[in-house]
C-alpha cells in the first residue's frame, strides 16, 4: 500500500461525518424506472418487500418480545412444551399461499419480458473486451462504444489523480442512440468471453454469450440518457465498459440516423477515395490531415500512439512490456511465460522464439491486428480504419526498442482485401 | 467397526499408553482419531479464513473510494477469485467436516469415524490442494481472476494458475466425498444402541443429510472442471461454440453442484443452531420432527433450482418460471426452521452467553438473507439485480452471519468440552457486538448499492456509488479486525484459561454433555452407551 495513499485515507476517515453530511448519493431504491418491463419489476419488488417487512415484524417482534420476557435473569420458569402438528401444518400453508400471492403477478411480468415479438426495429449488440458494438441492420449504421473518461482519472496510485467527471465510468465516445415510443428487439451476443448488458433503468440485464444470441426488448417513453454498464466479470477491465443510452424522439432519432449513415463507408470495399471515411470513427485526425495513401514515418508513430493508448495499452500496457502469462509484451527481447495455447500462435506467426518475444513480418503483423489470434484475448481490429491500423503497428514496430520500419495505409488495404 | 472392536489398538503410534495421544509432529501427520483430525481441520479453515479474510480487507481498501489506489485491475479480479474459493473450500466446508469429527462420534455414542484412515487423508488431501489454489498467486499471470464460477470463455483465457486451481478443486472434492462417505457409514452403522434416527441430535442429522448432497454434486464438479482442462489443452470444444460447443452448458452443471453446495455451507448450521438454542432456553427443541423433514425438504429441492442463478443467461420464459417456482418454495421448509427455532425460545428461560448470542444473531441476519433472497427469487426482479452487490450482500448475509456465526458459536459452545477449560465471556460478548456491528455496517449497504445497479466484481465505480462503498469498507475494517479478538480468546482459553465446569451449559443435552466427561478424554465411548 502507498504510505500516501494510506494517509489519504485516514484522513477521509477522520472527515468522513462531515463529508457525510455534505455530500450526495444516499440512494436506497431502485432508480426510476422507464420501461414499461423496468416499472413491473419495480412495483414486484416493492410487493414483495413489503410481505417481507411485514413477516420482518411478526417473527422478530415475537422473537424479542421472547427475549426480553422470558430470560432466566427475569425469573422465566422453562415450559416444557415442545410440538403441535397443528401449528406446523398452519405455518406451512400459510406462507405458501403468501408466496402463491407473489409469484402470480412475477409470472405475468417474466411472459411480457419474454416477448419480444411485434417490435418496431432491431439493434444487434456485440460484447467485446472491453468495448460494445452496436449493428442497426434496418439503418444499415453500425460503430463502436468505448469508455471515454481518460486514464488520468482512473489511475491514482501515485496520490489523487485528476478531478474525476460527473459522469466518471459512466460515459462513452458514442452512445446508444434509440427512439422513443417504439419497440425495440435487442439481439445480444459476444465476440469472446460471456458478457452482460445491463441498463438499471431499463430493465435489462442480458448475458452476451459468444456464438449465440439471446434476445430482449425495450421501450423507452422518455427521452433521456440512460447509464448502465457490463453486469458479467469479462477480465480486466470489465469496469471499464459502460452503457450509454441516448434515448431520443423518433424525429431527434431520424435526424441523427441520417447524420450517421453519412458516415458510413459505402457498401463495397473502401475504394483508394476512402482516406475520407476516418472521420467514421470520430477519432482519426491524423489520417485525415495526410494525403490520400502515403504518410510520413513520423505522422504515422504520432497517430499510433493515440490509437495505441485508446485501444491496445490496456493489455499490452503503455510501456509494451504486457502483463505476465496473459498478455504478451510487444518489446522484442522480452521473456513470455505462458502456456503454450497463448505462446503457440504467436511462434506460428514468427513472433515468438525461444521463450522470447521477437519482430515477426510486418505482414504477420497486419494479419494479427486485422484478424485477431482465435483462442486468446486478442480480437479482430478490422473495425479500425487502414490510417489507424498502419499508424498503430508502426507505432508498435518503432516504440521500445523495437526496429520493425513503417507500415503504410495502402499494406493494410491491401491485406485487408486480400483476406 | 473395528474401531469399535479394538478399542485398545496399539498401532496409533509409538506412545504405549491406552488413552493418550503420541508426541511430535508424528502424532498429527499419521493420527486416525477422529478428535485429533477434527482439531486439524478446525486449525486448517481459521488459517484459512484469515487468509481469506485479508484479501477481503485488501479488496475493500481498494474499494474505499473510486479511482485504482492500489491495486491493477487483473490483481482485484484474482483477489474476489481466490477470496471467493478460498473461504468456501478452505474456511466454511472444512470448519463444519471439522466439527462433525469432533462431535458427530460423541454425539451418537461411537468410538471414532467409521473410516479413521481415509479420514486422515481426506484432511492431508486439503493442505497441498489450498497450497496450489494460493500460489497461484505467484506463477506468471496471477492467480485466477475469472470469478470464483470460473465461466468458460474467461476462464479458458487464464494462465497456468487456473489449471492448478483447477487440480486443486479436484482434491479438495476428492477430499470432501472421502469425509461424506465416512459421516454417512459412521451415522448409519455406529449409533449407540437404543439411538434410533429420530433420537440424534439435530447437528448430526443435518450433516447425514450434507453429507449425501456432497456425494450427489461433487463429481458433478469435477466433471465441469475437468471438461473446462479439456477445453484449455487437448482441443475439445465442450464450451466452445466454434466446435459445437456452448458456455451455457457450463453454466448449468457448475450451477448444478453450485446450488446444492450453497446448502451444504447451510445445513450444517441449522443443526448447530438447533442444538444451541434449547441448551440456552432450557427447553426441548420445538418440532424436532417438522425440522428433521424441513431440512430434508430444503436439500431435495437445493437439486432443483440451479436455473435461479441464471435468470439471465436467456433461457426461455418457461424455464425462467420453473425456476423461480422451485426457488419460492424452498422459503417454505426454511421459514418452518425459524418458527420452531422461535417456538423453541418461547417461555423459555433463557440466558445469553456468547454461544446463544451468536445462535441468535444467525437467525436474525440469516432471516434477513432468506428475504433477499425471496427479493431475488422473482425472476423479473432477479433480471434487475442479477451480478450487483445486492446479490453480494444475500450471499454474505447467509454465508457469513449465516454459516461462520453458527460456526463461531459453535466454537464457543464445545470449546469447553474440547480443551476442558472456558473461554473468556466478556471478550466473547465484545466479539458478538463488534461483529453484529462490523458485519451490518460493511453488509447492509450493499443491497443500497445494487438496487442502485452497481455491478459486483469491480475494482472500480462510478461516483454515486462512493458514499455508501466508504460505508461499507469501514465496516468492513471492524468486522475485520473483530476476528482478532476471537482468534485471542480461543488461544488463551486453550492455553491458560480457568477449568471449565463439568457440564458448562445447563441446558445441553446431548451424549457429550450427559455421558463423558470433560474435556472429553482422548479416545470416548469404547464401550457404546445403551440409550433409553
Amino acid at each position: 500500500m502507498h504510505l500516501k495513499h494510506l494517509r489519504a485515507l485516514v484522513a477521509l476517515a477522520a472527515t468522513l461525518p462531515a463529508s457525510l453530511a455534505a455530500l450526495a448519493s444516499y440512494d436506497v431504491d431502485i432508480l426510476p424506472p422507464v420501461t414499461p418491463m423496468s416499472q413491473e419489476s419495480y412495483n414486484l419488488h416493492w410487493g414483495i418487500m413489503y410481505v417481507c417487512i411485514a413477516i420482518f415484524f411478526i417473527v422478530f417482534g415475537t422473537m424479542f418480545w421472547s427475549i426480553f420476557k422470558h430470560r432466566r435473569s427475569k425469573g422465566a420458569q422453562a415450559a416444557q412444551f415442545h410440538e403441535n402438528t397443528t401449528i406446523e401444518i398452519l405455518w406451512t400453508i400459510i406462507p405458501f399461499v403468501v408466496l402463491i400471492g407473489m409469484a402470480y403477478p412475477a409470472t405475468r411480468t417474466m411472459i411480457e419480458m419474454k416477448d419480444a415479438s411485434g417490435a418496431d426495429m432491431t439493434v444487434k449488440i456485440t460484447a467485446y473486451q472491453w468495448r460494445w458494438g452496436y449493428d442497426y441492420p434496418q439503418e444499415g449504421v453500425h460503430f463502436f462504444s468505448n469508455l471515454s473518461t481518460p486514464r488520468d482519472q482512473i489511475d491514482n496510485y501515485d496520490g489523487a489523480g485528476a478531478a474525476k467527471n460527473d459522469n466518471y465510468l459512466l460515459e462513452v465516445d458514442k452512445p446508444f442512440v434509440v427512439p422513443t415510443g417504439k419497440k425495440i428487439r435487442l439481439l445480444i451476443t459476444a465476440n469472446d468471453v460471456i458478457h452482460g448488458w445491463y441498463v438499471p433503468q431499463l430493465g435489462v440485464n442480458q448475458y452476451g454469450i459468444p456464438g449465440f444470441i439471446k434476445d430482449a426488448w425495450i421501450q423507452v417513453d422518455k427521452p433521456g440518457i440512460y447509464r448502465g454498464q457490463c453486469s458479467q466479470i469479462c477480465g480486466k477491465e470489465h469496469a471499464y465498459m459502460p452503457i450509454v443510452v441516448d434515448a431520443r424522439t423518433p424525429e431527434q432519432y431520424a435526424a441523427w440516423v441520417k447524420e450517421e449513415k453519412a458516415k458510413m463507408p459505402p457498401p463495397p470495399a473502401p475504394e483508394p477515395q476512402a482516406a475520407a471515411a476516418p472521420a467514421a470513427q470520430g477519432e482519426a485526425p491524423a489520417a485525415a490531415a495526410a494525403p490520400a495513401g502515403k504518410m510520413s514515418a513520423a505522422d504515422l508513430k504520432a497517430a499510433g500512439e493515440k490509437v495505441y493508448t485508446q485501444n491496445c495499452a490496456a493489455c499490452h500496457q503503455a510501456n509494451g512490456m504486457g502483463l505476465a502469462g496473459t498478455f504478451p509484451p510487444l518489446a522484442a527481447g522480452h521473456a513470455f511465460n505462458a502456456p503454450a495455447a497463448m505462446t503457440k500462435p504467436l511462434q506460428d506467426r514468427g513472433f515468438f522464439k525461444g521463450g522470447k518475444i521477437v519482430e515477426g513480418s510486418p505482414k504477420e503483423h497486419m494479419d494479427i491486428v486485422l484478424h485477431g489470434v482465435p483462442g486468446t484475448a486478442m480480437a479482430s481490429w478490422a473495425h479500425l480504419t487502414d490510417e489507424q491500423i498502419a499508424a498503430v503497428i508502426t507505432y508498435e514496430r518503432g516504440s521500445w526498442g523495437n526496429h520493425g520500419g513503417e507500415v503504410q495505409p495502402s499494406e493494410v488495404a491491401a491485406a485487408r482485401k486480400k483476406s | 467397526m473395528s474401531a469399535i472392536a479394538h478399542p485398545h489398538d496399539h498401532s496409533h503410534g509409538e506412545a504405549h499408553e491406552h488413552h493418550g495421544p503420541p508426541r511430535g509432529i508424528t502424532r498429527w501427520l499419521y493420527t486416525t482419531n477422529h478428535k485429533d483430525i477434527g482439531t486439524m481441520y478446525l486449525v486448517f479453515s481459521c488459517i484459512m479464513f484469515f487468509a481469506g479474510g485479508s484479501m477481503a480487507m485488501m479488496i475493500r481498501a481498494e474499494l474505499f473510494e473510486p479511482g485504482l489506489q492500489l491495486f491493477n485491475p487483473q490483481f482485484f479480479n484474482s483477489l474476489t477469485t481466490i477470496h471467493g474459493l478460498v473461504m468456501i473450500f478452505g474456511a466454511i466446508m472444512p470448519a463444519f467436516v471439522g466439527l462433525a469429527n469432533w462431535l458427530i462420534p460423541m454425539q451418537i455414542g461411537a468410538a471414532d469415524m467409521a473410516f479413521p484412515r481415509l479420514n486422515n487423508w481426506s484432511f492431508w488431501l486439503l493442505v497441498p490442494a489450498s497450497v496450489l489454489l494460493i500460489s497461484g498467486f505467484f506463477v506468471p499471470g496471477g492467480a485466477i481472476a475469472s470469478g470464483w464460477t470460473l465461466y468458460p470463455p474467461l476462464s479458458i483465457q487464464q494462465g497456468i494458475s487456473m489449471d492448478m486451481s483447477i487440480l486443486a478443486i479436484h482434491m479438495m472434492g476428492a477430499s470432501s466425498i472421502m469425509g461424506s462417505i465416512n459421516i454417512i457409514t459412521t451415522i448409519l452403522n455406529m449409533r449407540a444402541p437404543g439411538m434410533t434416527l429420530m433420537k440424534m441430535p439435530m447437528f448430526v442429522w443435518a450433516w447425514l443429510i450434507t453429507a449425501y448432497l456432497l456425494i450427489a454434486v461433487m463429481p458433478v464438479l469435477a466433471g465441469a472442471i475437468t471438461m473446462l482442462l479439456f477445453d484449455r489443452h487437448f482441443g475439445t470444444s465442450f464450451f466452445n461454440a466454434a466446435g459445437g460447443g456452448d458456455p451455457t452448458m457450463f453454466l448449468h452443471i457448475f450451477w448444478f453442484f453450485g446450488h446444492p453446495e450453497v446448502y451444504i455451507m447451510i445445513l450444517p448450521a441449522f443443526g448447530i443452531v438447533s442444538q444451541i438454542i434449547p441448551a440456552f432456553a432450557r427447553k426441548p427443541l420445538f418440532g424436532y420432527a417438522s425440522m428433521v423433514y424441513a431440512t430434508a425438504s430444503i436439500a431435495i429441492l437445493s437439486f432443483i433450482v440451479w436455473g435461479h442463478h441464471m435468470f439471465t443467461v436467456g433461457m426461455p420464459a418457461a424455464g425462467n418460471l420453473f425456476f423461480m417456482y422451485a426457488t419460492i418454495l424452498i422459503a417454505v421448509p426454511t421459514g418452518v426452521k425459524v418458527f420452531n427455532w422461535i417456538s423453541t425460545m418461547w417461555r423459555g428461560s433463557m440466558t445469553f452467553e456468547t454461544p446463544m448470542l451468536f445462535a441468535i444473531g444467525f437467525i436474525f441476519l440469516f432471516t434477513i438473507g432468506g428475504f433477499s433472497g425471496l427479493v431475488l427469487a422473482l425472476a423479473p426482479v432477479d433480471i434487475t439485480l442479477h451480478n450487483t452487490y445486492y446479490v453480494v450482500a444475500h450471499f454474505h448475509y447467509v454465508l457469513v452471519s449465516g454459516a461462520l456465526f453458527a460456526i463461531i458459536g459453535a466454537v464457543y459452545f464445545w470449546l469447553p468440552k474440547w480443551t476442558g477449560n472456558m473461554y473468556n465471556e466478556t471478550l466473547g460478548k465484545w466479539h458478538f457486538w463488534l461483529s453484529m456491528i462490523g458485519f451490518n455496517v460493511l453488509f447492509f449497504p450493499q443491497h443500497f448499492l445494487g438496487l442502485a445497479g452497481m455491478p459486483r466484481r469491480i475494482p472500480d465505480y462510478a461516483l454515486q456509488f462512493a458514499e455508501w462503498n466508504m460505508i461499507s469498507s469501514i465496516g468492513a475494517f471492524i468486522f475485520g479486525f473483530t476476528q482478532l479478538i476471537f482468534l485471542y480468546n480461543v488461544i488463551t482459553t486453550i492455553r491458560s484459561g480457568k477449568p471449565a465446569e463439568q457440564k458448562p451449559w445447563e441446558g445441553a443435552d446431548s451424549l457429550e454433555w450427559t455421558h463423558l466427561p470433560t474435556p472429553a478424554p482422548y479416545h470416548t465411548f469404547e464401550v457404546q452407551p445403551v440409550i433409553k
